[in-house]
């Protein structure tokens, strides 16, 4: 997929909770052992929301920042859009509340969406259409979760709470783009392998079939879909982002379609914050972002249960140089850490029912 | 906290809007429809600085009602980078580590829920700057 319009990133922004729970004061209450999430898994700990923290407000930190860097009004904005699958409400949206906490209402379009992990790149998607067609000016799109897993589940081990915002705009009208949009595809089948019913606080998942039906097939075929499309392969690009449910698999699938291992260490992220679900691969993006030079190359590739993958390939601008420094790296929010032991996980988390 | 009244107060409290006397420069928080140094009622909107310096705070131990499970927590006075003084709840610091003094900067983040099924209120709060 090509817009009319050639569309930049022309801000990024994230925002990662203060507090870390490690995997073995997890595996420490249930009685499991931690060995398999370290290096099977390669997951160490992972980033907690705060008592007082949510979607939503995660979505603001991220979007402030990422307003930060693209030196525009938010009354710019012509769409927010959050990518969610913790909604703080089950019916009102989040993308009212975003955008009135930064600013950016009333001629704003706001909305939620969800499609498991996938629904950041989702907002991408639909900010790129609503801007390369000349709708609007510019776009915000936000990843953000503060992710669910059931008390001593395999997913309790990874399940992380962050998020990300990109404000995507259009080139020509844009001072000190980023990064330029060079194509995306989406990939989507029907595949149940990781739900959530109405009403239920964890989802649930099929274990191993999350795997090669799922999560490989997708994001390898949407990967393919691009490299042809736009007659790229993986030696081409210098950073390569894919969605992190653990470490293992994003490896996985790199090493599957060709890539190495030194292009996806700047957004690995999984191992020191988990997986941030709709935030997971973007927040990755961002971290690239946060180290990329003029020229470089960079592959995205999400994936979100249900099952589906959007993989996009951007070229980095000079305006990156003027940018980085205007608001916090996503490292910087790693380096800023505080662990905590599982009785106040289980409260921050309201595991506690009271 | 009523919907209507917390709708009302969104715009100081969630993004520090307050009103500034055109004839003195001073600055009430939360806005006055006069000013309180002067008198003047000749007021522009204006928007608060988002940073500052600690400069007086109290450790809550036994809270109102609907903050019981958030103690301990930080209620501070913070003195923003236009002298503007506002008091506030400090976040993400643990009580014993906070300092007169310590840089701070705001953060939008949820202050209380009614209950279940009432809606959830946000609101500026200050942390140690990142």
């Amino acid at each position: 997929m090509l817009p009319l319009i050639d569309v930049c990133i022309a801000g990024w922004g994230s925002y990662i909770p203060l507090y870390r729970i490690t995997v073995e004061e997890i595996a420490k209450v249930w009685g499991k052992s931690a060995k398999h999430f370290k290096d099977e898994l390669l997951i160490d700990e992972k980033a907690i929301a705060g008592q007082d923290e949510d979607v939503s407000t995660i979505a603001v930190e991220a979007a402030k920042n990422a307003l930060r860097r693209a030196c525009i009004s938010p009354k710019r904005l012509g769409a927010v859009f959050v990518g969610s699958e913790s909604k703080p409400y089950a019916v009102k949206p989040t993308g009212t509340i975003v955008a009135e906490a930064i600013d950016a209402t009333p001629r704003v379009l706001a909305a939620d969406l969800e499609f498991a992990c996938k629904a950041g790149t989702e907002c991408l998607q639909c900010c790129t259409g609503l801007v390369g067609s000349g709708m609007i000016e510019y776009g915000m799109a936000i990843g953000a979760d503060t992710a669910q897993g059931a008390p001593a589940d395999a997913l309790e081990f990874s399940a992380g709470c962050g998020g990300t915002a990109l404000i995507v705009g259009q080139k020509k009208k844009t001072k000190d783009p980023v990064a330029t949009l060079e194509g995306s595809v989406s990939y989507v089948t029907d595949t149940p392998d990781f739900w959530r019913r109405p009403k239920k606080e964890y989802p649930s998942h099929a274990e191993a079939f999350t795997g090669e039906p799922a999560y490989f097939t997708h994001t390898v075929s949407a990967s393919k879909m691009l490299f042809e499309e736009l007659s790229l392969k993986p030696s081409d690009f210098k950073h390569a982002v894919f969605h992190q449910p653990n470490g293992k698999f994003p490896i996985r699938a790199a090493k599957y379609l060709g890539f190495k291992r030194e292009q996806i260490d700047a957004g690995l992220l999984v191992p020191s914050i988990g997986n941030l679900y709709s935030g997971s691969s973007i927040t990755g993006f961002s971290a690239v972002l946060d180290v990329a030079k003029p020229g470089d190359r960079i592959f995205l590739v999400s994936f979100g249960s249900g099952a589906g993958s959007d993989a996009f390939s951007f070229t980095v601008d000079d305006g990156i140089l003027a940018k980085r420094d205007l608001a916090p790296t996503v490292e910087r929010y790693i380096e800023r850490k505080k662990n905590v032991d599982y009785a106040i996980y289980a409260k921050y988390r309201r595991k506690i029912v009271v | 906290m009523s919907v209507p009244r917390y709708w009302r107060n969104m715009p100081k409290r969630e993004k520090l809007e307050s009103k500034k006397c055109e004839k003195c420069g001073h600055v009430d928080f939360p806005p006055r429809a006069r000013c309180l140094k002067c008198g003047s009622d000749a007021l522009i909107p204006y928007t608060l600085p988002d940073r500052g310096k600690l400069t007086s705070f109290t450790i809550v131990r036994s809270a109102p009602k609907g903050f019981e499970k958030m103690t301990p927590y930080v209620l501070g006075v913070v003195e923003l980078i236009d002298r503007t003084l506002i008091t506030v709840q400090i976040t993400d610091v643990d009580p014993s580590d906070v300092a007169i003094g310590m840089p701070l900067e705001s953060v939008f983040r949820k202050v209380c829920e009614d209950g279940d099924c009432g809606i959830i209120e946000y609101a500026i709060k200050f942390r140690p700057a990142v």
